[in-house]
C-alpha cells in the first residue's frame, strides 16, 4: 500500500511537470487530486484496512496529499506569471501612434493678450472701466482736446455715422478708447463732486479707424488705456508706473526708454519704447535695427481733460497710456499680418 | 520733413556731435527721426564691401558714402572726341594731382565737344579706380565699384559723376556740374557730403517743420548757441544803380477784409532779376530737402521756406501792373473771401471752382492766388519775368486746412499753414526771400516793405513757481535752473521778487516761507503752441521736462489714496462666460463689427442700421446687428478645414435710434456643426453634431453660470409664422422669438424666470443653403446677454447624502405627444424629497410598445437625509409615481 503511495505521488508529480497552462492545470487537479484519483481511492479504502496498517496508511497519504496540494498550488503560480508575461510580451502598442484627439476650446489670441494686459494692471491697482463703442464727436475729440478742425485730427482717420446734420458733434465710431476716461472721471467725480476720489482704471476696447484694410493697418483693433488721476500724480510718477509695467509685461530685466511726443490729451506726452526683446537690442528686423520697440503712448492728463471731467488741474493730476494688445503679440511672435486677428481662421487661432 | 545735416550747420556748430548722436536727440526730444540717408558722409558700421553689416543702426539707415580718397572736386579743362564713337567724348580732367583722360557720355556737356581748352574749367565730381558708387544704369540703387576696362578701345578707369551715382537723386541724365567755386582736389565728401535727416513733426511742433527750428532744438538741447540767418544783410553784388528803384510803398498796397482769416500780409520788391538756375549747391540742399529746384527765384521762395518755416509767393510784378491797365497805377492787393462759383486757374494749370470758405490774394481785376495754398497761373514767375513781388502772408490754420482737404491740394504751403506759422514770420520770411533772390539773381531789391499787421497774436504769458515743476513733473528745480533751460528755447522769463508778488496777489502778509518766486513766462514770437492759465502752464512744462531730458527724470511709484473699488461685474461676468464656453470646446472669435446688410440678410432682415457715411468698402458700410451673422460668416471660412467647428463670439451689435447714439446690447452667439468626436486612426464614421449636442453644452453654460429653473420651450412653426407679422412681443423677446432662421422643427428658447434669454437650435435649410456650410446641420444659438446677465444665479450646494441610495430603473410607455419634459416634472413632483435624481436613459420608439407611442426609460434616485431607506419604501414612493403618470397622461408602466 506505501508503494501505491508512492506510485501515485511520482506519477502525480511527473506528470504535473508537463503542465503549462490553465486547462491541463484543470485536469491535472481532476484526475490527481479529483474525488475519483488514485489518492482518494486510497482515502476511500482505508476502511478496508487493519487497525494496524489504518494509521500508517492514513498518515502516509495525507503526506502525499499535502505533498501535491503543495506542488498544484506552486504550478498554479508559475502558469499564471507564465501567462502574464506571455500577455505582457503580446499586448505591445505602437506608442508613435498619435493621441486620440479631444474637441477643446480655446481663447481669441486678443482676449488672451488683453488679459494678460488686464491681470497685471488689477494687481497694479487699475480697475477694468468698460465704455460704449460708438460715441459722440464731443465724447471722442472736443472734451479729449480735440477742438473741430484741429490738426491733431488728422493723426486719427474717423469713420462716421450717418445720422443727419449733427453741425460739429456727429456720432462716429470711437477712434481710441480715451472717451472712457471723460465717463469714468464724470462717474468718479460724482460720487463726491466737491472732492473726487483718486482714479486708476484699465479701459480695453475695440476700436476704429478710417483706413484700408491691409497687412499693416486695420479698420478695427482693441486698445487698453489706463489712466490714474489723484492728487500729486507726477511726470516721475508715470515714468515710474509704466516702467513696473513693462518690467511685468515682457520680464524683470527689460530695458525701456521715455521719447518726447504728442497726443492732444495728455501734456507732457511721451512714447515708452521698450528694448527689444526679438534681439536683445541688438537691432533686427522687428525693430527695424533700432534694437527699440515702441510699445505704448502716454503722458500726464491735459488740465482741459482734467476740466472735462469734473477734476479740477490746479489740485489733481494724473496720467494715461494706451496700448495695442494686437500689436503686442505682432512683436512678441512676430506676426507679419494684422489681418488674422479678425480673419478668425483655425489655423492661425489653434497656434495660441 | 527732411533736414540735410549741412543746412543745420548753417545755423549750429554740431561739431563733435556725429549724426546719430543728433538724430538720437532730436528722437527723444520728440522730432523723431524716421530714416538717416547719408549723401556722402561716412555712415555708422558701412564698409563698402560690406553693405550689409549686421551692426547696429540705431535708425533706420540708408544712401553711401563717399570714400575720402577716391571720390574728389576736380575741372574739366577741354573736351574732346573720342576716336571711335560719336555720343562719348574724352575729358581732359585735373584732379588737382595730375590730369587724366576721362570718358563719358554725359549729354549736359556734349556741345563744348571739340571746342578746344575751355576758358573757364568746369567744376564735376571725379570718382577715382575703385571708388564704390551706384550704378548709373541699373534699375534702382546697386551699388558698384570703379574697374578699369576699355570701352571702344579707349582706357577708362575712372569717371566723372551723376547725381544718381553719388545717390543724390535719381537723376543719371547728365554729370554734376559744380559751382565754379569748389575747390579742386578737395575730397568731395568734405566738400557736400551729407546726411538727410527724416522727421516726423508732430502737430504741436509745426514750428519746427523747417531747419531754423530744427537747428533751435538742437542748440537747446546742446546747450550750443544758434546763430540765426542775418536777414536784413544787403546783397554783396549789386551791379546796376539803384536810380529807378522807388520805396515800394509807392507802388503797392494791401487791403485786408477779414483780419481772422489774414492777421498779416508782407509785400517785398525786387526789379531787374536775371532768371536762371540757383547755384548748385542751392540746388542739391532743395533735392536732399525733397523739393524739385525750378529757377533761382522760385529756388528763393522754396529755400526760405524749408529754412525759416514760412511759405512764401512770387508774383509776376509786371503782370500785375499790366492789370492795373496803366503803368502808372498804384498796384492794390485785396485778401477776401471768395465768391461761390467764382473761378481760378492755378498754376498747375487746372481751372478751380472755389466757394466761400477759401480765401484769396486779389487785386483790383480778380483773384491772384488761393491764400496760403496755390498761386494762379496768371501772375507766376516765368523766364522772362523781370521784376518780382514777394508775398509773405499769415492765414487762419484751420480755414487753409479746410481749403486745402477741399480741393484736395496738399502742398509744402498748406502743410505748413494748415499747422499754424507765426505772423512774425511773414516778415522776417520775406526778407530772407528777397536777400536770396539777390544772391542769386543779381537784382535790386527795392527799399521798404508794405506791411498790413491788423491782427497781431497775444504773446502767450504763464506765471509757474517751481512748486508746480515739483507737483507736475516730480522734479526739484530752482527758479534760475528753470528759466535757463526756457530761455535756451527762446522763451523770455522774469523771476519776480516775492515782494512783488505778494502785494498783487493779496494784502494779507503770509509767511514768506511758504513762498515760492513766480516765474513769468512769455513764448517766443515763432510760437503759436503755447495757451494760458493751466493750459500754458502744461505747455512751458512739457518744455522744461524735453529739455531737461524725459531719462533725467526719475521714476517713482504714486504715493496718492487708493482709489474705491467698484470693480466691473460685467466684464467679470463675461469672462467667467467665456471661460465655461472654452471648457465646452467652444473657440472664441472675434469679428468685424462692420459689415454690410445684404451679408446680413442671408439668416435675419433688418430695416435700419447703424450707417457709416464714410465706409472703406462696401462690405463694411454697416455695423451689425447680427452677431449670429459674424459667426456663420466664421463658420462658413473655416467649413473645409475641420472636419468638426464650434464657435463662440460676445460682443456688441448696433440697434440704430433716431439719430442719436444707438443702443449696444450684448449677445453671445454660438455656432457649430460636424462630427460629435474628432476623426482618429480609430475613431471612423462619428455622427453628426445635432440638437442635443448644442443643448447638453447649454445646459452645462447654464449650469455653469449657476443657472436654475431653466425651461426649454419648442418655438414651432405657428410661433416662428406669429413672429414675422407685427406680434406684440416685448422688444427683445422679439429679436430671439423671430428666429426665423431656425429650423421649426429643431428650434427652442430658453426661458429663465419667464424670462427669454435665448434661442437655439438646427439652422433652417433654407438659410443653411444660403451659406457655403457642408453637408452636416449647423447647430446655432444666440443669446442676450443683458437678460442672462440680470438673473441671479443660485449658489445653494446640497450636502453629499450620508446614507445610502436606491437605485431603480422604471420605464413608462406614453403617446408621442407627451413631452419628456412633462414626464420628469411629475415624476420629481410626486417623489418629493425622496427622489433625488431622475435621468432619462433610453428612449425607445417600435413594435414593442405600439404606433404612436414611445418608451421612456429612467434611472431613479431613492434617498432619505436622515435614515437608511428601506425597499418597501421605495417601493411604495414608485408606485405612487407610477399611478400619477397614469393619471396624468396615461402612462403604462413598461414590464
Ligand atoms: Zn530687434
Amino acid at each position: 500500500m506505501l508503494d501505491k503511495l508512492s506510485e501515485i505521488e511520482k506519477s502525480a508529480l511527473d506528470a504535473l511537470q508537463a503542465v503549462d497552462d490553465e486547462s491541463s492545470l484543470d485536469a491535472w487537479r481532476v484526475a490527481h487530486l479529483g474525488r475519483s484519483s488514485p489518492l482518494m481511492m486510497v482515502f476511500s479504502e482505508l476502511g478496508k484496512l487493519s487497525k494496524e496498517e489504518r494509521p500508517t496508511i492514513g498518515q502516509a497519504a495525507n503526506r502525499v496529499k499535502a505533498v501535491l496540494e503543495a506542488a498544484f498550488a506552486e504550478k498554479t503560480e508559475a502558469v499564471k506569471r507564465s501567462a502574464l508575461e506571455r500577455s505582457l510580451s503580446e499586448e505591445k502598442l505602437d506608442v508613435t501612434l498619435p493621441g486620440r484627439p479631444i474637441q477643446r476650446g480655446r481663447l481669441h489670441p486678443s482676449t488672451q493678450q488683453l488679459r494678460r494686459v488686464l491681470a497685471i494692471l488689477a494687481e497694479m491697482g487699475f480697475q477694468v472701466y468698460t465704455s460704449r463703442e460708438v460715441e459722440t464727436d464731443e465724447m471722442n475729440f472736443q472734451l479729449l482736446n480735440f477742438p473741430p478742425h484741429h490738426p491733431a485730427r488728422d493723426m486719427q482717420d474717423t469713420l462716421y455715422v450717418d445720422a443727419g446734420e449733427r453741425g460739429d458733434n456727429p456720432i462716429l465710431l470711437r477712434t481710441h478708447t480715451s472717451p472712457g476716461q471723460i465717463h469714468a472721471m464724470r462717474e468718479f467725480a460724482a460720487m463726491n463732486p466737491k472732492d473726487p476720489p483718486p482714479i486708476r482704471i484699465a479701459l480695453p476696447g475695440m476700436c476704429f479707424r478710417a483706413e484700408q484694410i491691409t497687412a499693416r493697418s486695420e479698420v478695427q483693433f482693441n486698445q487698453v488705456e489706463g489712466l490714474a488721476v489723484g492728487k500729486g500724480i507726477t511726470f516721475s510718477d508715470l515714468k515710474g508706473t509704466l516702467i513696473e509695467f513693462a518690467h511685468r509685461m515682457f520680464g524683470q530685466n527689460a530695458r525701456t526708454r521715455f521719447r518726447a511726443s504728442y497726443f492732444p490729451f495728455t501734456e507732457p506726452s511721451a512714447e515708452m519704447d521698450v528694448e527689444c526683446f526679438v534681439c536683445g537690442g541688438k537691432g533686427c528686423a522687428v525693430c527695424k535695427n533700432s534694437g527699440w520697440l515702441e510699445i505704448l503712448g502716454s503722458g500726464m492728463v491735459h488740465p482741459v481733460v482734467l476740466q472735462n471731467g469734473g477734476y479740477d488741474p490746479k489740485i489733481y493730476s494724473g496720467f494715461a497710456w494706451g496700448m495695442g494688445p494686437e500689436r503686442q503679440l505682432m512683436l512678441r511672435y512676430k506676426i507679419e499680418d494684422i489681418r488674422y486677428f479678425l480673419g478668425n481662421d483655425i489655423r492661425f487661432l489653434e497656434q495660441f | 520733413m527732411k533736414i540735410p545735416l549741412s543746412w543745420l550747420k548753417d545755423f549750429i556748430d554740431l561739431d563733435g556731435l556725429s549724426v546719430e548722436d543728433i538724430a538720437r536727440k532730436l528722437t527723444l526730444a520728440g522730432l523723431e527721426v524716421d530714416e538717416i540717408q547719408y549723401v556722402g558722409l561716412p555712415m555708422p558700421g558701412y564698409a563698402a564691401q560690406d553693405m550689409h553689416s549686421s551692426e547696429r543702426h540705431e535708425f533706420k539707415t540708408s544712401g553711401i558714402a563717399w570714400d575720402r580718397d577716391k571720390i574728389v572736386v576736380a575741372e574739366i579743362l577741354e573736351v574732346k572726341p573720342h576716336p571711335n564713337a560719336d555720343r562719348l567724348t574724352l575729358l581732359d580732367l585735373y584732379d588737382g594731382q595730375q590730369t587724366q583722360v576721362v570718358l563719358t557720355g554725359a549729354p549736359n556737356i556734349f556741345h563744348l565737344k571739340s571746342t578746344g581748352k575751355l576758358s573757364k574749367p568746369i567744376k564735376v565730381a571725379y570718382a577715382k579706380e575703385g571708388a564704390t558708387l551706384y550704378d548709373g544704369h541699373a534699375d534702382g540703387l546697386v551699388l558698384t565699384t570703379l574697374k578699369r576696362a576699355k570701352i571702344r578701345g579707349v582706357d577708362s578707369y575712372s569717371m566723372v559723376c551723376s547725381e544718381k551715382e553719388l545717390g543724390i537723386t535719381e537723376e543719371h541724365e547728365g554729370i554734376i556740374l559744380l559751382d565754379d567755386d569748389a575747390p579742386v582736389g578737395m575730397p568731395l565728401a568734405d566738400y557736400m557730403g551729407d546726411a538727410v535727416l527724416d522727421i516726423s513733426i508732430l502737430p504741436n511742433m509745426a514750428r519746427n517743420a523747417n531747419v531754423i527750428g530744427v537747428a533751435r532744438e538742437l542748440a537747446a538741447l546742446t546747450g550750443r548757441k544758434l546763430k540765426p540767418p542775418t536777414v536784413d544783410r544787403r546783397p554783396k553784388t549789386v551791379h546796376r544803380p539803384p536810380s529807378t528803384v522807388g520805396n515800394i510803398n509807392e507802388l503797392v498796397s494791401i487791403q485786408i477784409t477779414n483780419p481772422e482769416l489774414n492777421p498779416r500780409f508782407v509785400i517785398g520788391l525786387i526789379r531787374d532779376v536775371e532768371i536762371k538756375p540757383s547755384p548748385y549747391q542751392v540746388q542739391r540742399r532743395l533735392k536732399l530737402a525733397g523739393m524739385r529746384p525750378i529757377n533761382n527765384i522760385v529756388d528763393a521762395t522754396n529755400y526760405a521756406m524749408l529754412e525759416l518755416g514760412e511759405p512764401l509767393h512770387a508774383f509776376d510784378y509786371d503782370v500785375l501792373v499790366g492789370r492795373t491797365g496803366s503803368p502808372t497805377h498804384k498796384i492794390k492787393i485785396i485778401t477776401r473771401s471768395a465768391r461761390d462759383g467764382e473761378k481760378l486757374t492755378t498754376l498747375d494749370g487746372v481751372e478751380r471752382t472755389l466757394s466761400s470758405m477759401n480765401v484769396l490774394v486779389c487785386d483790383e481785376k480778380g483773384p491772384l492766388s488761393i491764400a496760403g495754398i496755390m498761386g494762379g497761373a496768371e501772375s507766376e514767375v516765368t523766364d522772362k519775368t523781370k521784376n518780382i513781388l514777394l508775398e509773405g502772408a499769415a492765414w487762419n490754420f484751420i480755414n487753409i486746412r479746410r481749403t486745402a482737404k477741399q480741393h484736395n491740394l496738399p502742398s509744402e504751403a498748406s502743410f505748413r499753414f494748415s499747422r499754424g506759422v507765426h505772423p512774425a514770420m511773414a516778415e522776417i520770411g520775406v526778407k530772407r526771400g528777397l536777400q536770396l533772390m539777390a544772391e542769386w539773381s543779381g537784382g535790386m531789391v527795392a527799399p521798404g516793405l508794405v506791411d498790413e499787421y491788423p491782427l497781431k497774436p497775444k504773446d502767450a504769458t504763464v506765471t509757474l513757481t517751481t512748486k508746480d515743476v515739483k507737483r507736475l513733473l516730480g522734479i526739484d528745480l530752482s527758479a534760475e535752473e528753470i528759466v535757463e533751460l526756457l530761455e535756451r528755447l527762446e522763451f523770455k522769463c522774469k523771476i519776480r521778487s516775492p515782494q512783488n508778488a505778494k502785494r498783487k496777489s493779496s494784502k494779507r502778509a503770509q509767511p514768506i516761507t511758504n513762498y515760492e518766486s513766480p516765474i513769468m513766462v512769455i513764448a517766443p514770437p515763432h510760437r503759436l503752441d503755447i495757451g494760458e492759465g493751466v493750459v500754458g502752464l502744461a505747455d512751458v512744462l512739457e518744455e522744461i521736462a524735453r529739455v531737461y531730458g524725459y531719462d533725467r527724470i526719475p521714476s517713482t511709484t504714486m504715493a496718492d489714496a487708493l482709489p474705491p473699488q467698484i470693480g466691473n461685474p460685467v466684464h467679470e461676468w463675461e469672462e467667467h462666460l467665456r471661460d465655461v464656453l472654452v471648457a465646452l470646446g467652444f473657440d472664441e472669435i472675434v469679428s468685424y463689427r462692420l459689415t454690410s446688410a445684404e451679408n446680413e440678410s442671408r439668416i435675419t432682415q433688418y430695416d435700419e442700421y447703424v450707417r457709416i457715411a464714410n465706409p472703406i468698402a462696401p462690405e463694411r458700410s454697416v455695423m451689425r446687428r447680427s452677431l449670429l451673422a459674424s459667426v456663420l460668416d466664421s463658420l462658413e471660412h473655416n467649413i473645409r478645414l475641420s472636419e468638426t467647428l464650434a464657435f463662440f463670439e460676445i460682443g456688441s451689435v448696433f440697434e440704430p435710434t433716431n439719430n442719436e447714439l444707438p443702443n449696444e446690447p450684448r449677445k453671445l452667439a454660438v455656432a457649430m456643426t460636424g462630427k460629435r468626436e474628432p476623426n482618429a486612426w480609430d475613431v471612423k464614421d462619428s455622427p453628426a453634431l445635432d440638437f442635443f449636442d448644442m443643448k447638453g453644452r447649454i445646459e452645462l453654460l447654464l449650469s455653469g453660470l449657476r443657472l436654475t429653473d431653466v425651461v426649454y420651450t419648442a418655438i414651432g412653426a405657428s410661433t416662428l409664422r406669429q413672429a414675422q407679422g407685427d406680434a406684440p412681443l416685448p422688444r427683445r423677446a422679439l429679436g430671439l422669438r423671430s428666429a426665423t432662421y431656425l429650423h421649426p422643427g429643431k428650434a427652442a428658447e430658453i426661458k429663465i424666470n419667464d424670462e427669454v434669454v435665448a434661442a437655439f437650435g438646427e439652422l433652417h435649410p433654407l438659410v443653411k443653403e444660403k451659406y457655403d456650410l457642408g453637408d452636416s446641420p449647423v447647430l446655432v444659438a444666440e443669446f442676450d446677454l443683458d437678460v442672462l446677465r440680470g438673473i441671479a444665479p443660485t449658489y445653494a450646494i446640497k450636502p453629499v447624502p450620508e446614507f445610502p441610495p436606491i437605485l431603480e430603473d422604471i420605464a413608462v410607455i406614453v403617446d408621442e405627444s407627451v413631452a419628456a419634459s412633462r414626464l420628469e416634472a411629475l415624476i420629481r413632483q410626486t417623489g418629493g424629497k425622496s427622489v433625488t435624481n431622475v435621468r432619462l436613459f433610453d428612449v425607445y420608439r417600435g413594435d414593442q410598445v405600439g404606433a404612436g407611442k414611445k418608451s421612456l426609460a429612467y434611472s431613479l434616485t431613492y434617498q432619505a437625509p436622515d435614515k437608511t431607506m428601506t425597499d418597501a419604501e421605495a417601493a411604495a414612493i414608485r408606485n405612487k409615481i407610477v399611478k400619477r403618470l397614469e393619471q396624468e397622461v396615461g402612462a403604462k408602466l413598461r414590464s
